[in-house]
């Protein structure tokens, strides 16, 4: 339980609920294994503040004067300096879920908080990274970079020095001159990521970046993201429907449902740090990737079902078929 | 300019003295009905030299940039307003399309009513005409911005003033310019207008001048071309301008 609360409060029926409420949610951690801890709550200072708390958050929209839910009841934490995937097919809430941590939108329900003090609006301890490299195409490369601190009011020759530090980490500075349109799709990226670094936030969000590029940059960004994030130590949450990337960057994986967006399971990842591309092809990669499978793949119904009987981890592996280069698309008995 | 574009301009400009000279000869027309091409050059350059044309063009010229100057701050602003407020757009564009509406021909003789024969009433009307296009062409700018930039200003905390100077205006730039271009070309009418219905100095004031009371044809086409040569020429500033600011991002 969190420090914060409870001596204050005697037991109220809210508090009861939200005990009730976390008992409910840790059934859906099918498989928390000792062995799976995520090597980043290791590195955190001993702190048990948790980066990220994402807490009972829902969201609807209206469209079309219908109430659309799209996230119904989604509660994950991202530990200090640790990586979470959120992956969900498209229609599960994913990118509103990044809008929401970073405050640029307001859950209708539950609480965000970013290492231990509730989001503002349009927080600027959060670093965004969007779907497209958003740049301002008048702008150069380092002007592009620099763009946040303009807007805090940082002089020109700092926020240049800081903006080319940072084209320096992510690896574009001999092309802090260009234009984005002369850039490729990569650099593009590239340059965005070094925008949303330029102020030192606590927290990097990253939703699907790297989707618009081939198969193979995106394996290289994958690795760069994460050496970039042994330098920065920022905790990360990374947005994908691509499951590869998903199980080789973060620590843990949140499975969303399609609409509404809800937690289907909390996966860690069992593999240790530092990674390197060729985790790819290994035993754990492929056994992790198998349950996402099986939990993207299932009918509401099986998930209904799955829930009921809290199903452990063999009985997904089972059903999966496992190990998935046996039978990769023969998941549903 | 590439030497083939060079080219094809001066040839161009040659076919078109050609052609003219060629009427003049086959129609037979007197010189108060068109008088031929060198002789409007010959007039013209001499016009020039003896200082006949230059205060009157100085006087137009004026008129020009301060009307242009006012029309399109104007219209860029209000165009801006439009875009972005309801309000605005529901209070201001009935006034917008009558001002449009209204003939400036009519318009000319009652500013010089009202504001008399000086600068002032040619300066309203080269405004009035420029305001348009910029406003149409800054609300459509503004609006057709991209959404996703918008949401990139918002999440770095941009003041309104911020995302107006950094985001919106930039990125509605090319469209503001293209405005600017009609605008910049109406102000030449704009003026010339004006110092029709009533005025001592600029050129509209030596054509009639020249046509009604010297019955110098040469020197009324010398004029006119002096017109045309300044609608280019700040035709062409506007093209430059849109180069150096718009030119190397898109």
């Amino acid at each position: 339980m969190d420090p914060q609360e409870g001596s204050r409060r005697s037991k109220s029926g809210w508090e009861k609920q939200e005990r009730a409420r976390r008992r409910e949610r840790r059934e859906h951690l099918v498989f928390r294994l000792p062995r799976c801890r995520p090597v980043a709550v290791a590195r955190n200072g001993g702190s048990l503040l948790p980066a990220i708390t994402v807490d009972g958050v829902s969201k609807s929209f209206v469209v079309d004067k219908h109430a659309l839910t799209v996230l119904e009841n989604v509660s994950f934490e991202v530990p200090a300096h640790g990586i979470s995937a959120v992956l969900g097919p498209n229609g599960s809430g994913k990118s509103t879920l990044l809008r929401l941590i970073s405050g640029l939108i307001e859950p209708d329900g539950g609480r965000i908080e970013i290492n231990g003090r509730a989001v503002a609006d349009a927080d600027q301890r959060v670093g965004l990274v969007f779907q497209e490299p958003r740049l301002l195409p008048w702008r150069t490369a380092i002007d592009n970079v620099a763009f946040p601190l303009q807007l805090a009011g940082v002089g020109k020759d700092e926020r240049r020095g800081r903006a080319r530090e940072l084209l320096e980490l992510v690896g574009v500075e001999g092309f802090s001159q260009a234009y984005p349109h002369q850039l490729s799709g990569g650099m593009r990226q590239r340059v965005a990521i070094a925008r949303a670094l330029v102020r030192d936030p606590q927290i990097l969000l990253l939703d699907e970046p790297f989707s618009a590029l081939d198969a193979i940059t995106r394996e290289r960004f994958n690795a760069e993201l994460l050496e970039l994030w042994q330098r920065t130590g920022t905790a990360i949450v990374l947005v994908t429907h691509s499951i590869p990337e998903a199980i080789y960057v973060a620590d843990e994986v949140v499975v969303l449902s399609a609409s509404p967006g809800r937690v289907l399971a909390r996966v860690p990842v069992p593999l240790g740090r530092p990674r390197t591309p060729a985790v790819l092809d290994s035993e754990p990669m492929t056994r992790t990737a198998a349950m996402l499978r099986a939990y993207l793949s299932g009918t509401p119904a099986e998930l209904a079902q799955q829930e009921a009987a809290a199903a452990p981890i063999h009985d997904v592996l089972d059903r999966a078929g496992a190990p998935a280069f046996f039978d990769p698309f023969g998941r549903v008995p | 300019m590439k030497r083939a574009t060079f080219l094809s301009v001066i040839a161009a400009a040659v076919l078109f003295v050609v052609a003219w000279k060629l009427i003049v000869v086959v129609g037979g027309y007197p010189v108060f009905i068109l008088p031929p091409p060198e002789r409007v050059f010959q007039r013209f350059v001499e016009a020039w030299g003896d200082g006949t044309i230059e205060p009157h063009f100085l006087a137009t010229l004026t008129e020009i940039a301060i009307g242009f100057a006012v029309g399109a701050g104007v219209g860029v602003v209000s165009g801006y307003l439009l875009a972005r407020s309801a309000v605005a757009e529901r209070l201001l564009s009935p006034y917008l399309v009558a001002a449009q509406a209204t003939p400036i021909l009519v318009l000319a003789p009652l500013l010089v009513v009202w504001l008399g024969t000086g600068l002032l009433p040619k300066v309203v009307i080269c405004a009035l005409i420029v305001f348009f296009p910029v406003t149409v062409a800054t609300m459509v700018g503004i609006r057709s911005v991209d959404r996703r930039l918008l949401e990139l200003g918002r999440s770095l905390r941009a003041t309104r003033w911020q995302v107006f100077a950094h985001l919106e205006l930039p990125a509605a730039m090319p469209q503001i310019l293209g405005g600017m271009r009609v605008g910049v070309t109406l102000a030449v009418i704009g003026a010339i207008v004006g110092e029709w219905a009533g005025a001592d100095k600029g050129l509209g004031v030596l054509i009639n001048l020249a046509r009604g009371s010297l019955f110098d044809y040469p020197l009324m086409f010398a004029t006119l071309l002096t017109i045309v040569l300044i609608a280019v020429v700040l035709y062409l500033i506007v093209v430059l301008a849109e180069r150096v600011l718009v030119g190397n991002w898109r």
